[in-house]
């Protein structure tokens, strides 16, 4: 008899015990979703650029706020992005040597892809369209193929 | 007595009552029992023993490191204190506000110039502090935790300085914090290597934990801000309390249990000292080794006045040096943060700039995996050298001295040829421009470093056949490493991370 109802009183202590856990466990578990918003804040990073005819033929444009490089060549327009994929300081363009980085000293072709240093992948081709206004507008946080030119 | 009477000795009494109820004794100490008396009673004193070894004291064996550490960190808080008076965390007010505090408060150039600058001797001594215990062999039993509590506070205190790196929002910050965070990202050159950043992306997911966003904006400003002046600051506070209470509970600081007792002398004449034949109250149930129980009062002086001497002198010393640099040197600050065009060359504070030139050949490999080994690493330390000879000598005896010299010769050498190398001939990118990024990331001259550090060590404990002298063969080998890298970081590096001999060299533009 006496036995029995110590064995109950750890039963239900027990429970409640763990009941307390998991339910500062769930609480928890809520709480640390804090730090990551559903919504990632940040500026928008569509960029409209004015009219297409504006950028003329063999020309290079470096738009600052979007942190690309803007080429209108023979096959069409492309944008390549300047942030260097090592670990993201923004890269020079040179006419003929293509992209070098001042952090660690990456270099980049022409077209993007790495040809020295530590930048572990090419520097990626931005999505480019016409908006319905006839902007040329580029979205930076799009990539596409190389060798993706756009037709206007 | 009169009820206005009593009134009236009572207040008159008030300030003398005051300072009896505060000080329990009523007045100051005048004896050794006195004293003793007064360290149990007092919160802030009984983290102390009431007897200090007097091996404890001395100079040579700690340099003071550790209280060093502690002075810079209540100079930190202090000063950090006035300054977030007028500080402004927002990505627009930042700058300007850091502006304010050093032109137009009064005094506020001063106070910013000294937290820089604690801050930095703070680092200092965090390094040369972790060294000498490590070189004093005082991390083994029973010290193995606080080695542990010690190196949670090595990385709360770099953490510390490169939250706070981010606040005046200058070029240097912004790309400093650039770098930073996608260090954190940089697992993707791993996952994305192998293919699997679709369902595993934990270095995006750590990233976004840090800046709250996808770039560094007024989101990773605030959460910056959060950590350096309320997170961070409360985890070190109540770690170093951990380690003290340890330090004491672990009986005190670590010594030569086999060396001789120094002779008792009173008054320049020996005298026979006898174990004492009862320690006060609690001090019994302490853990055998404090100085007090049963081996006392050999080598031990009483901590009051003898330990409180020591330590308001480096108390003093700490703030005077921080008063002299912060009188003498201004703390820098750019231009302000410009997200279009990066520093060049971009460089952290000098005591990550080891760390970016591992980054510059990979970035996880240099960022992530070697600081995570060597993190590891240190804290596997006192759990495989369990030899407990040479605890409280300089590198355990002169074999261990002789180890670390040629330790030091070997890392050294080793590191600065391999960087010689690679400024030279370049590494596998320049030879073979298609390589594979996973062979990068496998093989650079990070790497290589580590695993001849590695080398260099087992072949240590083979020849020795000691963990310990094997064990200090690549704590000094990684020590060496990190000066030389550090160095070429600092100094080396100029524009476009390119060689250069002297900063007078680089390219003016
Ligand atoms: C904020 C950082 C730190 C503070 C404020 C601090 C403070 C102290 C103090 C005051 C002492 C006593 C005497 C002395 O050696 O000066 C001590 C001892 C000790 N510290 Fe630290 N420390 C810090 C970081 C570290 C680190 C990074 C390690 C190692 C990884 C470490 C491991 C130890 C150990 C094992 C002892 C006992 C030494 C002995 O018994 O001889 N501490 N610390
Ligand atoms: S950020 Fe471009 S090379 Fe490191």
């Amino acid at each position: 008899m006496h036995e029995q109802e110590t064995k109950r009183r750890d039963v239900l202590g027990l429970a409640a015990l763990w009941s307390f856990v998991s339910a500062i466990g769930v609480a928890l578990a809520g709480v640390a979703r804090l730090p990551k918003p559903a919504v990632l804040p940040g500026p928008l990073r569509v960029f409209k650029l004015g009219d297409p005819a504006q950028f003329a033929v063999g020309s290079v444009a470096r738009i600052d706020e979007g942190n690309f490089f803007l080429f209108r060549g023979e096959r069409g327009f492309h944008a390549i992005s300047s942030v260097c994929t090592h670990l993201g300081c923004i890269v020079a363009h040179t006419e003929d040597e293509g992209f070098s980085c001042p952090c660690h000293g990456s270099r980049f072709t022409a077209d993007g892809a790495v040809i020295a240093g530590p930048a572990p992948s090419a520097l990626p081709w931005l999505e480019l369209a016409l908006a319905p206004d006839g902007q040329l507008q580029v979205n930076a946080e799009s990539h596409v193929p190389k060798g993706a030119y756009f037709q206007v | 007595m009169p009820p206005t009477k009593e009134f009236l000795e009572n207040l008159k009494k008030t300030p003398e009552r005051l300072r009896e109820s505060a000080l329990r004794v009523g007045k100051l100490p005048e004896t050794d029992r006195e004293r003793s008396q007064s360290t149990f009673h007092n919160l802030f004193l009984h983290v102390q023993s009431v007897r200090t070894h007097r091996n404890s004291l001395r100079f040579a064996y700690t340099f003071g490191l550790g209280l060093i550490l502690t002075a810079s960190f209540v100079v930190l808080t202090i000063t950090g204190i006035l300054v977030m008076v007028y500080y402004k965390p927002s990505t627009d007010l930042a700058y300007q506000s850091v502006k304010d505090i050093h032109f137009v408060v009064p005094a506020g150039r001063f106070i910013r110039n000294i937290h820089r600058w604690a801050a930095h001797v703070m680092v200092v001594a965090v390094f040369l502090h972790m060294a000498r215990v490590f070189y004093t062999g005082s991390y083994k039993k029973p010290r193995e935790f606080n080695w542990l509590v010690g190196l949670a506070l090595l990385v709360l205190t770099l953490a510390l300085s490169f939250t706070g790196y981010l606040l005046p929002w200058d070029q240097l910050a912004f790309w400093a914090v650039t770098i930073g965070a996608n260090i954190a990202s940089s697992p993707r050159e791993v996952t994305e290597a192998l293919g699997i950043t679709r369902w595993f992306d934990i270095g995006a997911f750590q990233k976004q934990l840090l800046l709250g966003a996808n770039h560094v904006g007024q989101e990773a400003l605030i959460r910056f801000y959060v950590l350096h002046v309320a997170v961070l600051p409360l985890l070190t506070a109540i770690l170093m309390g951990v380690h003290f209470w340890r330090v004491r509970k672990d009986g005190g600081l670590s010594r030569d249990v086999t060396a001789e007792p120094p002779p008792a002398l009173i008054r320049g004449r020996e005298v026979q000292v006898f174990p004492p034949t009862k320690t006060y109250g609690l001090m019994a149930v302490v853990r055998g080794r404090t100085p007090v129980v049963g081996r006392a009062p050999e080598g031990s002086v009483p901590s009051w006045p003898h330990l409180l001497w020591a330590e308001l002198a480096v108390f003093a010393f700490t703030i005077a040096l921080t008063l002299a640099l912060g009188y003498w040197f201004d703390a820098p600050l750019k231009e302000m943060a410009n997200p279009a065009i990066p520093e060049n060359p971009a460089k952290a504070p000098w005591y990550f700039l080891g760390l970016q030139e591992l980054v510059s050949y990979s970035a996880f490999m240099g960022g992530v995996a070697i600081p995570m080994i060597v993190l590891i690493g240190l804290g596997l330390i006192p759990y495989l050298d369990r030899d407990p000879r040479g605890v409280g000598k300089w590198f355990g005896g002169p074999e261990g001295r002789r180890i670390f010299w040629v330790s030091l010769v070997v890392g050294l050498i080793s590191v600065v040829a391999l960087l010689a190398f690679t400024v030279q001939f370049g590494w596998l990118r320049n030879w073979f421009p298609s390589i594979a990024q996973l062979a990068i990331i496998a093989l650079n001259p990070g790497t290589v470093i580590v695993a001849i550090y590695v080398a260099w060590s087992l072949w240590t404990l083979h020849r020795t056949g000691s963990i310990r002298m094997s064990a200090i063969a690549l704590f000094t080998c990684f020590l060496a490493g990190f000066i030389v890298l550090t160095a070429m970081g600092s100094v080396f590096r100029g524009p476009n991370w390119q060689f250069y001999w002297w900063p007078s060299q680089w390219p003016v533009h």
